[in-house]
């Protein structure tokens, strides 16, 4: 078992890298999770290959979320949990992107991400390039500010249905 | 003259009876969306063209909340997601924080979870099954089905005294150890079962109404629901044999011996059999379990992730300050990331923190199985008839307090 866990580590490790070593920025094998921080610009492209290489074999976007850093610079990382269904292993992909920049989308290789593409920009006001169809999820259209970010008071702000929010600066 | 007249209405009539496409609400006041589900359908007759879910309608901020929380003031949060079985909620959550922790909990603590967890889906399936069943007008299976959660209902609030939102699970082991006279009646309860789910299978799996409306319908192949990140019974309704408990055993799933169904066709039909079958693996889970149970205690002994006993907190000086520090600073918990995740009734249930080595989470992402699954309602509905998209909402068993967080 402990094998295995080592064979599948190495794999998810060197795999990547001897195919996109220059985007690959960073590697971290934090709890027996796997991360690796790549150049946003490759991004389609990883996880193309990541979908069909044999041996990774990543059918299957658990999840995409993104991370408000605020004051850092560049704000936001957007994280992409994929896991194998024919090898069970998983393998976390870090972005960065800065506030005004856009994500690449990669709706046309997981349809899966669409939703979780739609909560990201609803939440965090993440705008993913290509995406077919961006809007807000869960908030009304006409909502004002995205919630999750750092920045945005815990109980809103305030106006004409919500009297207990913080007055907008 | 009389001719041309009659042409003319002809032709009237012609264009009223010409068909296009409509576009028909669906909820979010809808006995059948199983709660706040509300679909915009558009409908060629009677066809489905396009269906598009409009949810957020119990949208809560519950990731939002989890910021400013201590990690174990968050814990009866995570039972109002999927409130059909809290307990699930509850452990995806706690082990989230145990593996950031880097905490092993006890062997005690582990058995009792799984039987806990393992009640929970009962309860879940049983719910859902008997809903889907009232959905399509059979509405005896609810009854039956209501009168075995209570049951479970029964069981659980021995375990925490509540019988809603559940909250039994603390961060380091449970709450408190089983109650007197539990293992017998879960015992009971386990042997029972199976022969109940036979009745409901009876009432259902040959009825020729219930294979009608359910067989052929909503059908997803397995790439689609795959790509589509549709998860749980669902997804093993498309034949994927991809079950958390076996392929990532968590807690001693992998000492229990339990099969894990799949259908064939990936219809409705096939995503109600797995239900079924899996009620039955439940209770035979909750025996083994109980079988095995070891002796011990039920919390790791770190005072202060698990505040003392509340009787020794009066007398005690010691335990008096780790509960005051427990309740009042709560622990910081070491800086970096975790995803974790379990076999939930619905799905794959994942908690992702990131924290930032103080009391309360920096993060906090909830991978929701019903948000995930309920993506797919679109594919799965297309070309099919308006009274088979209740089929297929049921089929799929949402939950409104996971969709919407």
């Amino acid at each position: 078992m402990l094998r295995d866990k080592m064979v599948s580590e190495s794999l998810l490790v060197n795999g990547l890298k001897e195919r996109f070593g220059d985007s690959i920025l960073e590697t971290k094998i934090d709890r027996e999770e796997v991360t690796h921080l790549i150049n946003k610009e490759r991004l389609v492209n990883i996880c193309m290959f990541l979908k069909s290489d044999v041996r990774l074999k990543f059918n299957f976007l658990s999840d995409l979320l993104a991370v408000d850093y605020h004051p850092q610079v560049p704000r936001f990382e957007v994280i992409y949990h994929l896991y194998s269904i024919p090898h069970k292993h998983r393998l976390r992909l870090k972005i960065k992107i800065d506030e005004f920049e856009k994500a690449p989308s990669v709706t046309h290789i997981w349809r899966s991400s669409d939703w979780a593409e739609r909560e990201a920009y609803d939440m965090l006001g993440i705008v993913f390039d290509k995406h077919p169809n961006l809007r807000r999820i869960y908030l009304p259209g006409d909502w004002d500010g995205f919630p999750l970010r750092k920045d945005y008071p815990l109980r809103g702000y305030k106006d004409r249905y919500n009297p207990f929010g913080e007055e907008k600066k | 003259m009389v001719k041309r007249k009659n042409k003319q209405e002809m032709a009237e009539k012609e264009e009223i009876i010409r068909t296009k496409e409509i576009t028909l609400h669906m909820g979010p006041q809808h006995p059948s969306t199983h709660g706040v589900l509300h679909l915009i359908l558009d409908m060629q007759g009677e066809r489905i063209v396009k269906a598009e879910p409009d949810i957020g309608y119990l949208h809560r901020g519950t990731e939002k909340i989890a910021e400013n929380l201590y990690y174990p003031q968050f814990v009866p949060y995570t039972d109002r997601l999927d409130y059909l079985s809290g307990m699930t909620n509850n452990l995806a959550y706690v082990q989230a924080v145990e593996k950031l922790l880097g905490i092993e909990i006890t062997e005690r603590a582990k058995y009792i979870r799984v039987v806990a967890s393992e009640l929970s889906r009962i309860g879940g399936h049983l719910l859902g099954v008997g809903a889907w069943a009232l959905d399509l007008g059979a509405m005896t299976v609810l009854l039956y089905a209501f009168r075995e959660r209570e049951m479970v209902l029964d069981l659980l609030e021995m375990l925490c005294g509540a019988r809603m939102t559940t909250n039994y699970m603390r961060i380091g082991g449970v709450r408190l150890d089983l109650p007197d006279g539990f293992k017998e009646r879960c015992m009971e309860f386990a042997t029972l079962l199976p022969k109940r789910v036979n009745d409901y299978e009876q009432l259902l799996t040959e009825n020729r109404i219930w294979l009608k409306r359910n067989k052929g319908v909503g059908i997803i192949s397995a790439e689609d629901a795959i790509d589509l990140g549709l998860s749980g019974p669902s997804l093993r309704g498309s034949g994927v044999k991809w079950d958390i408990r076996k392929d990532e055993p968590y807690l001693v799933y992998d000492r229990l011996d339990f099969d894990v169904p799949t259908g064939e066709n990936g219809d409705c039909f096939d995503r109600y059999i797995v239900r079924i079958e899996e009620m039955r693996q439940a209770a035979r889970i909750i025996k083994q379990a109980l079988r095995d149970i070891p002796d011990g205690p039920v919390n790791v002994d770190m005072p202060e992730i698990v505040p003392p006993p509340k009787k020794d907190v009066y007398k005690n000086m010691e335990s008096l300050i780790h509960h005051f520090k427990y309740v009042s600073h709560s622990f910081k918990v070491p800086p970096g990331e975790v995803y974790s995740s379990i076999e939930s009734p619905k799905g794959e249930l994942g908690f992702y923190i990131v924290s930032d080595g103080s009391e309360k989470p920096f993060r906090l992402k909830i991978r929701a199985p019903s948000f995930v699954n309920l993506q797919s309602i679109d594919h799965m509905c297309r070309e099919e008839y308006l009274a088979d998209v209740i089929a297929i909402v049921s089929s799929l068993d949402p939950v409104f307090g996971e969709v919407d967080k």
